[in-house]
């Protein structure tokens, strides 16, 4: 997928940000559809990184099971059997992905299915490089816990670059350009030896103004995460679970 | 869309989790500690030029109960005037949406740790009436506090006890502020889930079972809410874990060892510790302050109300409070026969 296809999809979500959830079972189609497209885009590539990792499968089978699992998510509406009682929604997924990738292995029924998800391109080469990029120690493989682990991680990761992105089009649509690009230099690039003094002098602002926008950037930051958070949850009480979790409070 | 490293999606949660204090008077310093509403951090009031400690919200709350129960807090400490009870400066809502309050920042030890350098068991007690000095006067203010444990104990580097974490305090009477009592519904605190669950947050303070959501931790939580027994809960509830605080004090465990294993236990402060923590909320002490004065007794070689002692005892006792003199009068008497014998010869 493009960023920007993705996007589409993500824009056209209700303003109101209601959960997935409550609106893959509406009556209304295009509001269905627009849920399966948020589900989709910040789920496929933690689903597909998953796939790699969890059954050591060739790229080209894991992208088909991808594909393959999210048409099953329509086609099957599998979260009109979730229940935000009994689990998260990530969890539920995630063996649901097992379930999935079992049952097709059985049946012999891989195949290579044409398209992609409507509205949602898969960007499949960005999502190998990515994984290419990932540190994974090869002695927690297929633990129980690492599992879950590894799935959160890339969930966190693909939840964060969806709000990143969403911030970088917010900066765009109010000309604040600058200040994503300082938010980018100084949280996103990771140079440890980078000063708010540095960016000042490299963009000629005065450190107040470096302070500033960077406390812009990631109240932004945080806000959108955290709303694209609340519409992947069922109930609140998962939202705050999530949150916890996405942003590391029960490891801190 | 732009890939995030590891170290950058850690960047992210760092930067994020940090409360946005622009168009406050507070500057941030540091994260000290996480709670199960939020997290505590130390800021610098530019003002005054102090350092407080700030307490916020993980996150804008969407439903507005854990909003409530920050505010109640905050409303609850500032009700209580009082110097076992950490003072709240300032509350409000911050430019990330986040609601926060402020309170005196408390350089000091937990009381768990803080006991580690106490061996003398009436220094543990002369702490243990100075918590149940606080404790009974949130009590008068008709605040109960429901989560006291060591945890929640901070000793000063004067040795001054700050009872802190106020959180799930559940107010009986209006006594305290109107505002605050205004948020303190039960059905705030107690909600009805829809099955059984068991979950607990970092701090170990939340037990779900299928009658409510009890709030507490177990090992210092009554039975009665353990059960969720909202209703019901009065004094004597927060009695009971003043009673396991005692025992703590003393033993190392909240609960009543099982076997003789661990310190020996004074038979008069095992009543004191069995009389708190009784099932029934009929059989411990009316109030703290009858609690405290068990304690106050025995600090006195006095007799405490929670112990029938036997003549042995009584005689035991006795020789402890007035050793000096009963050893000075021994002394003399023995003196007075040697002399007579001496004289007789």
């Amino acid at each position: 997928m493009s960023g920007e296809s993705f996007q589409s999809g993500g824009d056209r979500f209700p303003p109101t940000r209601r959960s997935v959830i409550e609106a893959v079972r509406s009556i209304d189609a295009e509001e269905r559809q627009l849920a399966l497209e948020a589900l989709c885009a910040a789920y496929w590539k933690p689903v597909y990184k998953y796939v790699r990792w969890r059954w050591s499968l060739p790229a080209e089978a894991a992208q088909d099971l991808t594909q393959g699992f999210f048409m099953e998510v329509l086609e099957r509406e599998l979260l009109e059997k979730f229940d935000p009682a009994k689990s998260r929604l990530r969890t539920y997924l995630r063996v649901c992905v097992d379930s999935f990738v079992m049952n097709e292995d059985k049946a012999g029924r891989r195949q290579k299915r044409g398209g992609n998800i409507p509205h949602v391109a898969l960007d499949f080469t960005a999502a190998e490089e990515e994984l290419g990029a990932t540190a994974i120690d090869p002695a927690k493989i297929a633990s129980p816990e690492s599992l879950e682990d590894f799935f959160e991680k890339e969930w966190v990761r693909s939840l964060f670059a969806l709000a990143v992105e969403d911030l970088r089009k917010l900066c765009d649509e109010r000309e604040r350009a600058r200040t994503f690009r300082l938010f980018e230099a100084y949280d996103l690039e990771g140079n440890e030896k980078l000063s708010y003094e540095d960016l000042a002098k490299d963009y000629g602002i005065s450190v107040t103004d470096v302070t500033n926008a960077l406390a812009w950037a990631r109240r932004e930051f945080r806000k959108i995460a955290l709303d694209r958070l609340r519409e992947l949850c069922g109930t609140e009480e998962e939202f705050q679970r999530e949150a916890r979790a996405a942003f590391g409070w029960d490891t801190k | 869309m732009k890939f995030l490293s590891d170290r950058a999606v850690e960047r992210l949660r760092g930067s994020a989790d940090a409360p946005d204090l622009s168009g406050t008077r507070y500057r941030l310093l540091e994260r000290i500690a996480r709670g199960g509403m939020g997290i505590v951090f130390t800021a610098e009031d530019q003002q005054l030029q102090r350092r407080v400690a700030l307490k916020v919200l993980d996150a804008p709350a969407a439903n507005g109960d854990l909003v409530n129960r920050l505010l109640r807090e905050a409303r609850v400490l500032a009700a209580l005037e009082h110097p076992g009870v950490v003072p709240v400066h300032d509350v409000g809502t911050l430019a990330d949406g986040r609601v926060f309050y402020t309170m005196k920042f408390v350089e000091g030890q937990r009381l768990d740790k803080y006991i580690e350098s106490i061996a003398s068991v009436p220094d543990r007690l002369r702490i243990f009436l100075r918590i149940c000095d606080a404790v009974a006067f949130a009590h008068a203010r008709g605040v109960l506090h429901r989560d006291l444990k060591p945890a929640n104990i901070m000793v000063g580097p004067f040795g001054e006890v700050l009872v802190m974490d106020w959180g799930l305090a559940k107010i009986l009477r209006s006594d305290v502020s109107s505002a605050s009592r205004e948020t303190d519904s039960d059905e705030t605190i107690f909600e009805k889930p829809k099955q059984p669950t068991i979950s607990r947050d970092t701090t170990e303070t939340y037990v779900v079972t299928g009658h409510g959501t009890v709030m507490g931790t177990p090992g210092y939580m009554s039975p009665e809410q353990a059960r969720g027994d909202v209703e019901h809960l009065d004094a004597r509830s927060d009695i009971f874990s003043l009673g396991a605080l005692l025992r703590f004090l003393l033993t190392g465990h909240p609960e009543a060892a099982s076997n003789s294993g661990g310190p020996r236990l004074d038979k008069s402060l095992a009543a004191i510790c069995a009389k708190s923590t009784a099932a029934s909320p009929s059989e411990r002490y009316p109030n703290v302050t009858e609690m405290a004065l068990d304690v106050s007794r025995f600090l006195d070689g006095l007799a405490v109300s929670a112990h029938r002692e036997s003549i042995f005892e009584k005689a035991r006792r006795f020789y402890r409070r007035y050793r000096f003199f009963i050893l000075l009068i021994a002394a003399y008497l023995t003196m007075r026969i040697l002399i007579l014998l001496f004289m007789h010869r």
